[in-house]
Parts: C-alpha cells; sequence; structure tokens
C-alpha cells in the first residue's frame, strides 16, 4: 500500500515533468526555428523545418505526437546535430549516471559516520575544540562551489603535482577529482544534519533508558540511534542528493566528462531546444527517482510510516 | 550583537566588506587597464608587469578580476531581488488563500524544490536566452521555490501563535494578519536568508557564465573570466587564481555571513553550558554501609558547573521496601534518581556516595547494573524506541547481558510481557511501538526492567503522562511487581497522593534536599510545615471542594539562588529570624528550626 502510494506519485509527477518539457518549447518568447537557424536562414528554411518539427499545426496534436513518441523514448532530432536526441542522451547519460550514483554513495558513507561520531564527541556540551573545528570545516566546504573546488585540484593534483589525469573519464583514477569536487558539499552538509539529528536522538528518553539497560556503546549507536537518525537527516536531507545533479552539469564541464551535462550546456547555448527539451526530461525524471528512493529508504528504515501490522 | 562573535559570521562579514569596497573603487582604479588590449603581450602567463597574465587580447587578468567585482555583485543584486520579490508573496500565500488553495500552492512550492536549482537556472535561462539577461532571471527564478518554501515555513510558525489566533478570534482578516503580525515577525530570518541567497546567486551566476550561458563579451564578469581562462589552465594555472578567488571570497562571504547569522537567530536562547566543571570534595569520607540496603545515598551532591540542585541527600531504602520521592519541579528529586542509576547527563557530576548491595555505584560491573537496577522514565511515548520492535528492545537486555540466544531472549520477552499483563505477548512483542497505547508501553517498560533480577527499581514520574484510570493500574502493577519479585522500589512524583497510596515510607525533597523522611501513614501529623503544606495542597475525595484549595505562596528558589537558611523560610509561616541564617541539619527525618507540633 505505502509503496503503491509512493509509486502513483512518482509517476504523476514523471508525466508531469514530460508535459514541463513540451510546454517548454512553446513557453520560448518568438520563434524557436528561427532562434535555433539564425536570423539570416531564408523563410523558406524556415517554413520547412517548422514543418518537419510539426510545429505548424494544433498544439493538442503536437502534445499528442510528442506524448506517444516520448513513451517508447523518442524526443525528436537535434536541431544542430540532427541526431536523434535519445541515441543522444543514451550515449551521454551512462558517464553522468556513474559520477553522480559514485558521488552519492560516498557522500553518504562518508557524511553517516562522521556526523555520528561528531555527535557523540560532542553531545550535552562537551568537546568543544572538535565541534568549532567541524562546524567551521564543513560550514566552508558546504559554501565553496563545486567549480572551483574542481579548479584548485585540478591545478594543484592535475598540473603542478601531476598525480591524476586532469580530464576525461578514463578508469578510476579519473573519477578521484571529479567525484571529490562533486561530493565535498553535500557531504559537509549532511554530515551537520546528521549530527544535529543524533544530537537530538541522544537527549531522548528512549536513549536513556537504553543507557539504564548498559547496552554496549556499538548496539546503541548502531542498532537504536542509526535507524532514527538517519530516518530525520532523509526527511530533511534527501534533497541534497538530488542537488548533486545540478552540480554534475559544472564539474562535468570542467573535467570534460563524457556526460550529460556538457551536452546539455552545449544544447542550451546553441538553442538546440529539441536536445535540451531531452535533458529537462531525463534530469527531471531522475531528480524524481532519486526523491522516489529516498522516501522508499525512509519506508523501509520508519516503521510509522509502515502500514500496521496484523494481530 | 553577541552573535555576530561567532567565526563564521565574523569571517563572512569580513570578505564581505572587501567584496563591497572593491565593488567601489574597482571600475575606477582598473576600469581602464582591464579593457587596455596589448596585442604583443597576449595570452601570456605570469610575468612582473602582468601578475596573474594576459588574456588573448593581450589585456590584463588581475585588472579585469578586480574591475569586474561590480558587474558580478550587481547581476547577483538583480538576482536576489527577483528572487525576493517573487519569493516571499509566493510562500506568504498559503496563509492568505483558503485552505484548499493554500494546499495547491504548498504543494507546488513542495514540488519545485526537488528540482535542482542550477538546472532550474539553465533552464530559465534557455527561456529567457543565453546572456546576463537570462542568467539574472533564470538564477532569481531558481531560488524562488526555496525562498518561498522558507518563508512558508516560517508564516506557519507564526500563524500557529497564541497571539495570532486571538488577533483571528478579534476579527482580523487574513490579509491583516499577514501583514500586521506574520510578515514583521519573520522579517529577520528572511532578510538573512535573503543576504545568504545573494551569496548563492554570485555563485550560480558566476557558475553560468563559467558555463557559457550568462555573461557574453564584451561583457565579463568573474564567471564569463574563468570561462575564458579554464582551457589554459593545464599550461598556467595562475591565470585562472584571480577570477577563482574573487568568486571563492565574495560568494562564500555573503553565503557565510547570512547563513550563520541566521543560524544563530533562529536557535533559542539556550541555558549556559559546558563551564568547567567544579567536583566537589567529597563529603564526609567512606561510611559504614547498612550492609542489608539495596540502596543507600550518602551527602549525595549533583552540580552543573557552577549550580547545585542536589545537596546533599542522604537515605537508604531497605530490600522490598517502597520509598517514595516527593516534591515540587525542580526539588531535585529527578536528579536524584538520574544520579543513582548512574545516569546523570553531561556536565553533571555527583559527588558524596551512592551504594548499591552495599558496593559503589561505580565499582558495580556493567552487566549487573543491567540487569539488577531497573529504571521507568517519565514520559512512555519517548522511552521506546520507534525503529525497533518492542520485543526486541526486552530481548537485547538478555542478550547483551545474560548470554542468552536470540530465539531464548524472545521467549523470556513474551514472557515477562505476559507478567506485566499485556493481553498475547507473543504478538505483541512483533509491534513497533507506535502500535502501543500509552498504559502498554509504560508496561512494556516495566516488563523490561523486569528482563533481568531487578532488585531495585527506580520509577521517575511513571504515571505523570498517562490518563487517570491508566495512572491507577501501572502503580498496581508497580506494587504487584515489587510484592512478586521482591524488588525494591524508589518512586518519584509530585503527586503526594499517588506516593503515599502506595510507599511505606516518604521522602520530602525541597531545593535539593531532604527537608522530611516519615512513613507515609504519618503526613496528616508531618512536621515540617512544607510537608504540611503539601498535604493541605494535595486534594482527595475527603476534601472539602466548597472551600478553596489551600496553595503556598512563593515559588521554590532556584538552584543558583538557594539561601544560606533553611530555603523554605520565605515562604514558611513559621519562620524565625534564625530560619534566615542558619540551615537546619535533618535530625531524627526532619530538618527545621520550628517544626509543627506533632
Amino acid at each position: 500500500m505505502f509503496l503503491l502510494r509512493r509509486a502513483f506519485r512518482f509517476v504523476l509527477s514523471l508525466v508531469l515533468v514530460v508535459l514541463a518539457s513540451f510546454a517548454m518549447l512553446h513557453l520560448i518568447p518568438g520563434d524557436p526555428v528561427r532562434a535555433a537557424l539564425g536570423p539570416t536562414a531564408p523563410r523558406e528554411a524556415v517554413e520547412q523545418r517548422r514543418a518537419e518539427l510539426g510545429l505548424d499545426r494544433p498544439w493538442p496534436e503536437q502534445l499528442r505526437t510528442y506524448l506517444e513518441k516520448a513513451a517508447t523514448g523518442d524526443f525528436g532530432e537535434s536541431f544542430l546535430s540532427r541526431q536523434p536526441a535519445g541515441q543522444v542522451i543514451g550515449d551521454r547519460f551512462p558517464a553522468t549516471l556513474q559520477l553522480v550514483v559514485v558521488t552519492m554513495v560516498l557522500a553518504l558513507l562518508v557524511a553517516v559516520p562522521l556526523g555520528m561520531a561528531m555527535a557523540a564527541r560532542t553531545h550535552g556540551g562537551r568537546g568543544r575544540r572538535s565541534e568549532l573545528a567541524f562546524t567551521s570545516v564543513t560550514g566552508g566546504l558546504s559554501v565553496i562551489p563545486e567549480f572551483l573546488l574542481a579548479v584548485a585540484m585540478i591545478a594543484l593534483f592535475g598540473v603542478v603535482l601531476r598525480w591524476l589525469p586532469v580530464a576525461g573519464k578514463d578508469g578510476a583514477a579519473s573519477f578521484v577529482m571529479p567525484v571529490l569536487a562533486l561530493a565535498a558539499g553535500p557531504t559537509a552538509l549532511l554530515a551537520r544534519l546528521v549530527r544535529m539529528e543524533t544530537l537530538r536522538e541522544l537527549s531522548s528518553d528512549y536513549v536513556r533508558l537504553a543507557r539504564a539497560k548498559r547496552l554496549p556503546a556499538v548496539r546503541l549507536y548502531l542498532v537504536h540511534l542509526l535507524p532514527n537518525a538517519l530516518t530525520a537527516t532523509l526527511t530533511t536531507g534527501g534533497l541534497l542528493l538530488t542537488s548533486l545533479l545540478g552540480g554534475s552539469v559544472v564539474v562535468e564541464y570542467v573535467f570534460q566528462w563524457p556526460g550529460l551535462g556538457g551536452t546539455t550546456v552545449e544544447a542550451i547555448a546553441g538553442k538546440d531546444y529539441a536536445l535540451a527539451q531531452a535533458a529537462v526530461a531525463v534530469y527531471g525524471a531522475v531528480s524524481l527517482t532519486v526523491v522516489f528512493l529516498v522516501d522508499v529508504a525512509l519506508g523501509l528504515l520508519d516503521p510509522r510510516s509502515r502500514p500496521r501490522m496484523l494481530g | 550583537m553577541r552573535r555576530m562573535r561567532t567565526p563564521s559570521a565574523l569571517a563572512g562579514l569580513s570578505l564581505v566588506l572587501l567584496t563591497l569596497v572593491f565593488a567601489v573603487i574597482g571600475p575606477w582604479l582598473w576600469g581602464e587597464e582591464a579593457v587596455r588590449f596589448d596585442p604583443l603581450h597576449t595570452l601570456e602567463g605570469h610575468s612582473s608587469a602582468h601578475l596573474l597574465g594576459t588574456d588573448d587580447g593581450g589585456r590584463d587578468l588581475l585588472a579585469r578580476t578586480l574591475a569586474a567585482t561590480r558587474q558580478s555583485v550587481w547581476l547577483a543584486l538583480l538576482a536576489t531581488l527577483i528572487t525576493t520579490a517573487v519569493g516571499v508573496p509566493l510562500g506568504a500565500l498559503p496563509s492568505v488563500l483558503g485552505p484548499r488553495a493554500a494546499r495547491f500552492t504548498a504543494g507546488l512550492i513542495d514540488s519545485l524544490v526537488a528540482f535542482p536549482v542550477l538546472l532550474l537556472a539553465m533552464f530559465a535561462a534557455l527561456l529567457a536566452g543565453a546572456g546576463a539577461r537570462g542568467a539574472v532571471v533564470g538564477i532569481g527564478a531558481a531560488a524562488v521555490p526555496g525562498l518561498a518554501r522558507l518563508t512558508r515555513t516560517l508564516a506557519d510558525t507564526v500563524a500557529t501563535s497564541d497571539y495570532v489566533a486571538a488577533a483571528r478570534v478579534l476579527g482580523a482578516g487574513r490579509a491583516a494578519v499577514l501583514v500586521r503580525h506574520v510578515l514583521p515577525n519573520i522579517a529577520e530570518p528572511l532578510i538573512l536568508t535573503v543576504t545568504a541567497n545573494l551569496g548563492y546567486a554570485l555563485l550560480g551566476l558566476a557558475t553560468l557564465s563559467l558555463l557559457g550561458l550568462g555573461v557574453q563579451p564584451p561583457d565579463y564578469d568573474w564567471g564569463r573570466l574563468l570561462h575564458d581562462t579554464l582551457p589554459r589552465v593545464y599550461v598556467d594555472p595562475e591565470v585562472v587564481a584571480g577570477p577563482a578567488l574573487a568568486v571563492a571570497i565574495a560568494g562564500t562571504g555573503f553565503a557565510l555571513l547570512g547563513e550563520s547569522l541566521a543560524r544563530a537567530s533562529a536557535r533559542a536562547p539556550s541555558a549556559p553550558r559546558g563551564e568547567p566543571r567544579t567536583v566537589l570534595p567529597p563529603g564526609c569520607g567512606p561510611l559504614p554501609a547498612a550492609p542489608d540496603a539495596v540502596l543507600e545515598a550518602r551527602d549525595l551532591t549533583v552540580s552543573f558547573g557552577g549550580v547545585t540542585p542536589v545537596r546533599g541527600v542522604s537515605f537508604s531504602v531497605a530490600p522490598g521496601e517502597l520509598v517514595g520521592i516527593v516534591g515540587e519541579s525542580g526539588s531535585g528529586k529527578s536528579l536524584t534518581a538520574l544520579a543513582v542509576g548512574g545516569l546523570l547527563p553531561h556536565p553533571g557530576t555527583a559527588s558524596g556516595h551512592v551504594l548499591l548491595g552495599g558496593r559503589p555505584l561505580e565499582e558495580v560491573p556493567r552487566r549487573e547494573l543491567g540487569t539488577r537496577l531497573a529504571m521507568v522514565f517519565q514520559d512512555p511515548m519517548a522511552a521506546l524506541n520507534p525503529a525497533l520492535r518492542v520485543g526486541s528492545q526486552l530481548a537485547e537486555v538478555a542478550t547483551t547481558h545474560l548470554g542468552a540466544s536470540r530465539r531464548e531472549a524472545w521467549r523470556r520477552a513474551a514472557d515477562r510481557l505476559g507478567r506485566v499483563r499485556l493481553p498475547d505477548p507473543e504478538a505483541q512483542a512483533r509491534r513497533y511501538p507506535h502500535e502501543f497505547s500509552g498504559g502498554m508501553r509504560q508496561r512494556a517498560v516495566i516488563a523490561m526492567g523486569l528482563m533481568g533480577e531487578p532488585e531495585l527499581i527506580v520509577a521517575d514520574e511513571p504515571t505523570t503522562a498517562l490518563d487517570v484510570t491508566v495512572q491507577k493500574r501501572v502503580l498496581e502493577l508497580l506494587a504487584e511487581v515489587n510484592e512478586t519479585t521482591g524488588a525494591a522500589g524508589l518512586l518519584i512524583s509530585h503527586d503526594l497522593a499517588v506516593v503515599s497510596r502506595h510507599c511505606g515510607r516518604v521522602l520530602v525533597m525541597y531545593a535539593g534536599r531532604i527537608v522530611e523522611e516519615l512513613p507515609s501513614s504519618e503526613l496528616r501529623r508531618a512536621r515540617h510545615p512544607y510537608t504540611r503544606a503539601l498535604v493541605a495542597s494535595s486534594p482527595d475525595l475527603k476534601t472539602d471542594r466548597s472551600l478553596p484549595l489551600a496553595t503556598i505562596p512563593g515559588r521554590q528558589p532556584a538552584p543558583a539562588e538557594v539561601p544560606d537558611g533553611c530555603a523554605f523560610a520565605p515562604r514558611c509561616a513559621r519562620a524565625l529570624e534564625r530560619c534566615r541564617t542558619d540551615r537546619p541539619e535533618p535530625t531524627a527525618g526532619l530538618a527545621c528550626w520550628n517544626p509543627e507540633d506533632a
């Protein structure tokens, strides 16, 4: 029931994103084909292109064709390269997905233990110096944008020290800098959230009772605290994971990562609306999928959102 | 302005000031040099003439960076204006609209927040056309959902407060409430957030320009300079240093300043904490313990920094005995319970002696503490872990301390749940706390204490959070456990009636000290004026309801302001001159200079 409800909302939002990507082309002031082909293109060429794209037909009909084609992964062809947009995305998307997934996993793996350890060390006002160091470092990291870290790392590790490849995607070493640049901000913010939520849980009655039972620290933290702290963190911090997607565009651009980000930037700069439309749909779908997965994870972690057990 | 002293706020403020100074003087001082072509020195790296090198037109990159400050800050300001002008009204809208429209707007905001800001900005910029205008509109628009949601959250908090409810009752319309009450109260956090947004707008614009989607030549901002110099980073890394540092300084400056001030203003004024520990010297040296007492406290003192909420408390509990501690909230009774359990929260420290079964508390092994000492706390809703099945929270006592197997521990858990009269205990063990009522949870907590072989059950206000009918049954259960297992009990309550009904002996606490200790049956003949007043102010069925209930004038002193003499003297009708200067030491269970007649 719970899964079904979430899944229904997920599908509904997906449809909305596809609708939005359709509406985008029609919201552009002026004539998108004219804008794409440039002011010097002959009138006939523009008219011909409009007809090819079906833009001369009434919009309900256009919407129907768009939806039918979108359902089969056909987003028309790129205005510029004339390649099918679906194919361009199919070529580029796996690299983006790899980058984003590795980063998300790393962010969670670092932030959760770090946040909990800092909470254990600083709760009840002890460890003031650790607290100050932690909040300063994470505070700084969380506001420095990805591209600055990326540029700084390229200059240091790539150009001066020559430890790591500066661009492209070629083996594990090429993941190091893009992933670190992309992960730093979200990891810092997540770690702060985990610490705050763990601190809140540490002062709760059930922790006091667990202490009264003299449970070993490992059991107290892993079995009693972790599920509750993680639930609270994901509820407020799940969106951090989708914000990675935006950062990935910049990181891909700076590291010339062969992913969807660079293609999207080119499409927007070159007024390649078909490709941009497809990119909107794909990025939107990925954001929604992440939100959906976080929801499902929350449901699994928190018995309160699950249906009542029988008996 | 105390909160300005946090290091991140100070760092932010200095970075912001630096940025603003350069935004004003930058174009004046370096504007000309920034656009001076020099075809002989194009694309150079660091040299004495050009510290950070030159661009493809031979223009000095340091001068261009400094001169670009005004443009970068100005565009960020415009974008933030757009965000604020749209976001705040949109977020405030739900509190003015009817419930249905409000829900729709709120849902719209929530779904937009899920979409990454930078991507929103890119696509908004696509619609508005690549270039400075498109970028400003894009960045401005993309931050709207976030600001709108914050506004709504803040407005909701204010809108549900009592004074707004009062204004509504007096007939104020929704719009009037919004303008008169809601907006003024959320202005401060909003302004700080907008400051932080200015930083994010600056970073966002730099990002768009870096991607080639923002400012177009011949105009230039920091992002555009980065866009142009980035391909050269592999040869002359110093050429990107100027714009990169400038973006870092300005962007993080505004963001740090806004965020840290917003956090500081959101934090409720907190109690002073983390003062250096002061461990009081132990009272009167090790005393011979009463050999048969389950619990013996001698001169127990609890202090938090310089404050001492429990002062030299001594009592003992014999096996099988039920002892009650009563007192107003703040009298130190709960901290006494926590100190007995060795569970004082940091930075609290206990001095004096707590002996469990004749041994000092700190020498009792964890395993024995976990099985022989049971604790029950006030709020059963919070005392069970919401994420774990009730059965596993009981079973872990057996697996941790008794070496039981999982299966054996669960069987024991079901058995104990049955002993506290939960119907169908096997099924109950598999359920989660949220499926239990308050009374059931408190039973489960008591059952948890029975997992071992408890010799002492410390119950701190175990029924205060429960309905009256449930209270009675939980208390009867505690008394029954005491009878059947022979475990002694320490029952802490503010309710004299509860304590006197079940406990043989009562300790009365006031301002951190035990002022009188007496058998429950003697309560009506209590000799301490405070105990008398407590008895008089607690109603029972025999109380004549036509007369006003007795109250005690004045209030109990806070732990930090306990006077030298008897702490009750200022409220006591029988106080003598001596009571205000000399503290009465407890003798024969009574600490009073001028007791009532027996």
